[in-house]
C-alpha cells in the first residue's frame, strides 16, 4: 500500500514540475497554445507566400510605368468580368464563363477519348510482352514530340478547328496513360496472381477481381498525369484555332491590349488546372485501399 | 500406409542467366491422409519449392508428383494454400477475400445463402466474425495471416499447404495461432504440409518433420517421426523428455549435419 502511495506521490510531484523547461503560460493561454500553434505552422507560410507573390507584383507593376497592372487594378477588372460571366455577343465576344467551359469541353473529349484508346492498350502491352516490346519503338518516338506540332495534321486530317483541338489533347494525354496503365499491369505482384491460379479463376474473374483494382492507382496517376498536360496544351491550342475558349480569349485580348483580362486568364487557367488535379488526387486515394500510391 | 500426395525422384531445375540451375534433386516423399508434415531445412534449401511443386504452381522438370491419384499438372482449390505473407487482396473485405474462394469452389452447386453461411462460418472459425467488414490494411498482421488460413480452409482441401504461415509474426501471435491451427486441424482432419524454419513450431505440430540438406540440387536428408500424444498441450510438452528428444534430432540435423551456413 505505502509503495503505490510513494509511486503516485512520485507521479503528482513530477506532474508538479514541468518536464520540458517551457515558460509557464498561465492556465487560458495554455489552454488555447496548441491549436494556436498549429495554426501558425498550417496557414502562415501559405498566406505569406501569396503576400510576398502580391507585393513582387505591385513592385513590377510600378516599375513597369503602367504597362502591367497591379493586383488592384486586376481584381477591379475581374469583379466586372465576374459579375456576368455568361453574356453572348457574337461568336468572338463572349463571358469568360463560356470559354472555360469551351475549353473544359474540349479537354473532356480529347481526354476521354485518350481514356478509352489508352487504358485497354495500356492492358494489352502490360500483359503481353510481344506487343509491349512491338509498341516501344513507336511510343518512345512519338511521345517526346510537342504536342502543337500536331496541330497542323489535326487541321489537315479534319479541316476544322475543334477537332483539330480535340486531336491534339487526345495526343497528348494518351501517352501518360498507356506508359501509366502498362506499368501497374507489369506491377501486379505475382502473390495475387497466385491466388488467382490456386482458385482457378476464370480470365473475366482474373481481371475484375485482381488485374483491375491492382491497376486502379497507377491507371490514376496516368489519368492525373494526362489531365495535367492537357490542361496545358488547351490554351495554347485555342491560340492558334481560334473560336471560343480560355486560349482564344488570352489572345483576343492581346489583340484589344487588355493586360488585366490576360492576368485574369492567367489565374482561371492556373485555378482550373489546380481543381482538376485535386479531384483526381482525391480519386486516386478513394481507389488505392491503402495501397502506396 | 495410403499415399495421398507423392512426390517420386522429383528434381527441379532453374534456367539462369548462368545456365541451369538445380534447386532440388531426388526428392521422394509420400504423406497420407490427415497426415502433419513439416518441411525443415536452412533457407535457400528449397522447401518451399516442394510446396510449390504440391500445389502446382511449379511443375518439377524431373520425376513426377502425384495428389490424390493424379498428376499434378496445375494448381487447384483442392490443395488450398496459406500464403507467407497473407496474400489478400487489399480491396476486398476480410468477408470479400473468403468469399471469392467460397463462390470459386460452391458457388455452381450451391444457393447465395449457403454461400454466406460458408463465408461466415470459416471467418468464425479463426475468430473473426467480428472483423468481416474490415479491409486488409486495417487489420494486424495475425489476423490477417488468420483470414488468410479460414480462406484455404473454406475451399474444403483435400490438401492444406503453409508457406511458413506464421514467419512474419511476433512470438505470442504466432503461438496463438498454432494453438488455433492445431484445433482447426484436429476438427477438419486435413492433410497439411506446412513450410518452416522454426523447430519448436515443427515439432509441435507435425506427425513427421522433413529435414531438408542445403542447396543447391538440395534434397530431403532425414524424416523425423514425432510420436507425441495428441492433443498436443505446449506448456505440457515443454516439460516433456520426448519433445526435448525430437527438438534434439532436428537442432543435430540442421546444425551439426548441415551446419556450416549461417541460420538465416
Amino acid at each position: 500500500m505505502t509503495a503505490v502511495k510513494s509511486i503516485a506521490g512520485a507521479a503528482a510531484a513530477a506532474e508538479a514540475r514541468p518536464l520540458r523547461r517551457n515558460r509557464v503560460w498561465p492556465a487560458p493561454f495554455e489552454a488555447i497554445r496548441r491549436p494556436v500553434g498549429t495554426l501558425l505552422r498550417v496557414a502562415v507560410p501559405p498566406l505569406l507566400g501569396i503576400l510576398l507573390f502580391l507585393l513582387l507584383w505591385v513592385l513590377l507593376a510600378q516599375g513597369s510605368g503602367g504597362s502591367l497592372p497591379g493586383p488592384a487594378a486586376t481584381w477591379l477588372s475581374a469583379r466586372e468580368l465576374f459579375a456576368d460571366p455568361f453574356y453572348r455577343n457574337g461568336p468572338n465576344d463572349q463571358g469568360i464563363g463560356w470559354n472555360v467551359l469551351m475549353s473544359l469541353g474540349r479537354v473532356g473529349v480529347g481526354f476521354g477519348l485518350a481514356a478509352v484508346v489508352g487504358i485497354p492498350l495500356g492492358f494489352l502491352i502490360g500483359r503481353f510482352d510481344f506487343l509491349a516490346r512491338m509498341s516501344a519503338p513507336v511510343i518512345s518516338l512519338l511521345r517526346p514530340v510537342s504536342p502543337l506540332a500536331w496541330l497542323p495534321i489535326g487541321l489537315l486530317v479534319f479541316k476544322a478547328a475543334d477537332p483539330a483541338s480535340i486531336w491534339v489533347i487526345f495526343i497528348s494525354s494518351v501517352w501518360p496513360m498507356i506508359l501509366n496503365t502498362a506499368a501497374g499491369v507489369r506491377a501486379v505482384p505475382q502473390d495475387y496472381l497466385n491466388v488467382a491460379r490456386v482458385l482457378r479463376l476464370s480470365e473475366w474473374k482474373v481481371f475484375t477481381v485482381i488485374l483491375l483494382p491492382a491497376v486502379l492507382p497507377s491507371m490514376l496517376i496516368g489519368v492525373r498525369l494526362a489531365i495535367g498536360v492537357a490542361w496545358l496544351v488547351i490554351v495554347a491550342a485555342e491560340m492558334l484555332t481560334g473560336g471560343v475558349g480560355l486560349g482564344f480569349w488570352v489572345w483576343d485580348e492581346w489583340n484589344n491590349l487588355n493586360v488585366e483580362h490576360i492576368l485574369i486568364a492567367i489565374f482561371v487557367v492556373g485555378i482550373v488546372g489546380l481543381l482538376l488535379e485535386q479531384l483526381l488526387v482525391w480519386l486516386a486515394k478513394k481507389a488505392s485501399f491503402g495501397q502506396e500510391v | 500406409m495410403e499415399r495421398y500426395v507423392e512426390l517420386d525422384q522429383v528434381g527441379m531445375r532453374f534456367d539462369t542467366s548462368k545456365g541451369s540451375f538445380t534447386a532440388l534433386q531426388d526428392v521422394k516423399l509420400a504423406i497420407a491422409r490427415q497426415e502433419f508434415v513439416s518441411l525443415i531445412g536452412h533457407s535457400g534449401c528449397g522447401k518451399s519449392t516442394v510446396l510449390n511443386i504440391i500445389a502446382g504452381l511449379l511443375l518439377p522438370t524431373d520425376g513426377i508428383a502425384i495428389a490424390h491419384g493424379r498428376e499434378i499438372a496445375g494448381p487447384g482449390p483442392d490443395r488450398a494454400v496459406v500464403f507467407q505473407n497473407h496474400s489478400l487482396l487489399p480491396w476486398l473485405t476480410c468477408y470479400g477475400n473468403v468469399h471469392l474462394a467460397v463462390e470459386r469452389v460452391f458457388g455452381k452447386s450451391e444457393s447465395k445463402a449457403k454461400l454466406a453461411e460458408r463465408t461466415e462460418q470459416a471467418l468464425a472459425m479463426v475468430g473473426l466474425s467480428h472483423a468481416r467488414d474490415k479491409h486488409p490494411n486495417e487489420i494486424s498482421g495475425g489476423m490477417k495471416q488468420r483470414v488468410g488460413i479460414a480462406r484455404a480452409l473454406v475451399m474444403e482441401p483435400k490438401v492444406l499447404l503453409l508457406d511458413e504461415p506464421f514467419g512474419a509474426l511476433d512470438a505470442l501471435t504466432r503461438a496463438n495461432l498454432q494453438d488455433e491451427l492445431i484445433r482447426i486441424v484436429a476438427r477438419t482432419g486435413s492433410t497439411v504440409v506446412m513450410v518452416t524454419h522454426d523447430v519448436d513450431e515443427a515439432v509441435l505440430l507435425s506427425d513427421r518433420i522433413v529435414m531438408m540438406s542445403n542447396g543447391p540440387a538440395a534434397t530431403i536428408g532425414e524424416i523425423l517421426d514425432v510420436n507425441l500424444p495428441r492433443p498436443r498441450d505446449r506448456l505440457a510438452l515443454a516439460s516433456d523428455p520426448a519433445y526435448h528428444a525430437c527438438r534434439a534430432q532436428v537442432l543435430g540435423f540442421l546444425y551439426q549435419k548441415y551446419g556450416q551456413r549461417a541460420v538465416a
